[in-house]
Parts: C-alpha cells; structure tokens; sequence
C-alpha cells in the first residue's frame, strides 16, 4: 500500500474566502456568524447562520459553464482554483495526467426550488432552462468541476450528510493507497441559503441566541442551546507520494488513517459507540496510540447531545493522554457537507503554523467536557499529528489522521 | 410589435442573456456559429423568446433557421 500525501489546499469560508484569511482568522478566534433577517419572515425559529459573499464567475468562466452551477459549485470552484494553485497543478498537467474527483455534498436545495417555481409559474418543463438539472442533482459539483477542468479519473459525490467532506477524503485516500489513482480532487459544499437550512431549523436544534449572533456556537460549553448553520468550500488535492516527489510537488501533509463507521441507531440522535469506533479504527490504520496524537479537531456542533456523546467518546479513546481539544466551529458554525474538508484544512493551517486555535465561547464545560483538555485559548504549540472527527445524520462516522510531512 | 423591436430585443437578449459581442451581431451571421451553440443552448434560446415576446417556440421551429435574420423571422412569424 502507497504513501498518501496532500499537495494542495483551497477554502472560501465564512472566516476567510482563502487560506491566508483564514489562518488569521483562526489564530484571532474570530466568529464569522451573523443574524440573517431575511430569514425571519420565512418562519425560522433561528436566523443565526455563517455567511459568505456570493461568487461571481462571469470572467473566470463562459456562460454555458455557469449555468450549470449553482452556490455550492462556485464555492467549490475557488477552493479548487486556490488549491491547484498552491499544489503548483496546471490545466496541462491535469490533461496530461488522470486527474479524479471525490466530493462532498448533500444538497442544491436553492436550485431545486428555484427550477420547481419556475416550472409552477410557466407550466412548461422547458422554460427551466438548459442549466436546471445540473444545478439540482445532488453531484452537481462534481460533475462542474470535472467538465471545467477536464478530469478523466474517478468521478463521484460523496453524500453523507455532515461527514460529506470528510469521507470524501478519506475515499480518495483509499483510492491513492490501494493504486488505483495517482492524484484526486477532493472536498466538500455547503450551500447557505434559506431554503437549504428550513427543515433543519424545523427540528428545534439551532441556536437561538439572537442578541449575541458571534457567541451563538458555543461547542462544549454548559449554556449551548444549538448548532449555527454556515457553508462554503474547501478543497484539498491528494496525491500519491510516489507521483508528488515525481513532479517535485510541495507536500504538505500526508493522511495516514480514514476510520469509518455507522452508529446504526437513531436517525439523528448520535451516540458515542460509532464516534469511538471510528477514531480507534483510525489510530489503528495510522499505526498510532492515542498519546501520539497531538490535536483533536472535534466534530463538536454546540448542540448538547452531540458535544456530550462526542466529548465521552473522546474521553473513552484518549483517556488520561490530556490531548489538546478544540471546535472550530466555536467560528465557523457547523459547515455541515464541506465541514469534513474544512476542518482538515483549518488543523492543517495550525500544523502548518504550529498554534491550536480556540474553541470561542466556551465559559462553562459541561460534565463531560470538562474531562477534556478543551483549547479556550489560542496556544502556540508544535502539531505533528492531528485527527480530525466528523459525524453526521443516519449515523455516519468519520475519522481522518494527518502528519505532517517527513521523507 | 416592429421588425425593428423585435431586432432591437433579440440582440439585446444576445448580448445581456448569451454574452454575444455586439459586434459579432448582423443579420447575414450563422446563428449557431455567433452564439457557440450546443444542443443544450436551444432550450435557453426558447426560454430567452419566451420570456422577451411571450411566444412559445418548439424545437421544430429551429430546422431552417441559418442566419440571424431567419431567426428575427421566425420570431416576428411567431408574433403575428
């Protein structure tokens, strides 16, 4: 089995619309939540959500391009532009090579809306235009991304709810291992819109601390009231270490274990059997024990079940090893389909620059958090090794290990 | 409505809906070769019609159209 490195990283976010945005922000633990009026007369019980500005790609790409693309595609199109930028990958190395994609996404709630109104008004399936379809389908990101840069590996969408982007890595991880590709696109997309996140703020588990929108997502923390909805994307390229020293790619970072695993139990109350599975599923890929991880990025949302299940879980994996803890979206809000990828990005960005950024709002830890060496603070602090948890509706389990680069 | 609205609207929806350059747009120009068309951008052709005069056209009504001109035709044909 192959070495699997990563040479590239790409992210538009609510904290920062690119990697050196982002890292700042991080090291700040500056929130990039806001209250969204638009969406109180629409019947939400919360307005709370992240936030990023529309991308425009009239320049970047031709009409017929565009069409076919709705939000989440243009957020994934940016991070993916930034992060073949900074792998040093070129169209023409791309048509010379096969390049594949793997990518998390879950939703086109906005597209699909938008095409089913326009149909109702005009009652003529045509009048949707040439662009509808592959905006709603499900793996409209991969099949934009793999149209416009010419792609001929692996080609598929990862859809598994908010552990999307992480499995997506952890696919095309297996992939690179086992021979199959030599270098893939992966990531995740989370469009931020009303209608995206209605039915899920109809389930009661948002926050609703509307007077403090930027102390909202308060992961951990005794006094959380729920999740902060939030989007964006963030690609990664991984490769093959053979191929990356081949071509003299920048390595960033090399993913050494993807654990997986299904709750098999309530549809959207998680336990913390699964979450626990996957990480020892993980450290046991990665050769690793427990003292050797020097990060957790937690999956922690802010909603109280699931930070309680995932801080036991935690405690039962890692037990006295005092292992440094922290929620990004304590800053980010939960980026459900991309927050897989993301979150890999935002530990890279701190292995990188050697600090764990904080979980923000966190005043009170709870029973179970409280056993957790939880990172309030940002801390200058050397990482060599960091796992990345992600979980996500129905079940689903994700654990990714990554070190940091050693020939 | 005039020929010359109708010539007025067509090309306006050109330039703002299918970014054709102005200058590319005379009446003797190959429709498909102007606007770059696949099969896929004559649904948008009939949705841009629709939405501009109101006429409702059918993918049967493209078999003779070359030129610009046949097209402003067959959209004033459509209109009266």
């Amino acid at each position: 089995m192959g070495r699997v490195v990563i040479t590239g990283m790409g992210i538009y976010s609510c904290i920062g619309k690119n990697l050196d945005e982002v890292k700042q922000s991080l090291y700040d633990g500056k929130s990039g939540i806001i209250y969204d009026t638009d969406r109180e007369s629409f019947g939400f019980r919360s307005c709370l959500t992240g936030m990023v500005e529309p991308v425009s790609l009239k320049k970047e790409l031709h009409r017929r391009q565009r069409l076919s693309m709705g939000a989440e595609s243009t957020y994934a199109y940016v991070a993916t532009i930034e992060a073949l930028k900074n792998a040093e990958i070129d169209q023409a190395f791309i048509e010379k090579n096969e390049v594949g994609i793997i990518y998390g996404n879950d939703s086109t709630s906005l597209s699909v809306v938008e095409s089913i109104d326009k149909i109702r008004e005009k009652k003529d399936t045509t009048l949707v235009g040439s662009g509808a379809i592959f905006k709603a389908m499900n793996s409209t990101v991969t099949m934009n991304l793999s149209t416009i840069f010419k792609l001929t590996g692996v080609n598929f969408t990862i859809s598994a709810a908010c552990a999307s982007g992480s499995h997506s890595i952890g696919m095309a991880y297996q992939l690179i291992k086992s021979g199959l590709q030599d270098c893939v696109i992966c990531g995740g997309a989370q469009e931020i819109n009303k209608f995206a996140m209605a039915s899920f703020d109809g389930l009661g588990v948002f926050s609703v601390n509307a007077n403090n929108p930027q102390k909202a997502s308060r992961p951990f923390d005794k006094d959380r009231d729920g999740l902060v909805p939030s989007g964006g994307g963030a690609t990664l390229i991984l490769e093959s270490y053979d191929a990356a020293i081949k071509r003299g790619a920048p390595i960033l970072g090399e993913v050494v274990g993807y654990g997986f695993s299904s709750n098999g139990e309530h549809i959207s109350t998680p336990n913390s059997i699964g979450p626990a599975k996957a990480m020892r599923k993980a450290l046991e890929q990665a050769n690793l024990s427990p003292n050797q991880i020097d990060y957790i990025n937690a999956h922690a949302t802010s909603t109280p079940v699931g930070d309680a299940n995932e801080a036991k879980a935690i405690n039962e994996v890692f037990a006295e090893n005092n292992t440094p803890v922290s929620s990004t979206k304590s800053m980010t809000g939960h980026e459900c389909w991309m927050a897989g990828a993301s979150e890999v990005i935002y530990s890279m960005l701190m292995m990188k620059n050697s600090f764990i950024a904080p979980n923000i709002n966190l005043d009170n830890p709870d029973e179970h958090s409280s056993k957790l060496n939880l990172v309030k603070k940002t801390v200058n602090k050397k990482i060599d090794v960091f796992l990345s948890n992600s979980f996500g509706f129905g079940g689903t389990n994700s654990a990714l290990i990554i070190k940091k680069y050693q020939n | 409505m005039s020929k010359e609205e109708i010539i007025y609207e067509t090309n306006n929806f050109l330039v703002d809906e299918f970014e054709v350059e102005e200058e590319d747009i005379c009446p003797d120009a190959n429709l498909k070769e102007t606007l770059e068309l696949d099969s896929l951008d004559y649904v948008d052709l009939v949705v841009s019609v629709e939405s501009n005069f109101n006429v409702k056209l059918g993918a049967e009504d493209f078999t003779n159209i070359v030129t610009l001109q046949n097209f402003y035709d067959l959209i004033e044909d459509k209109l009266n």
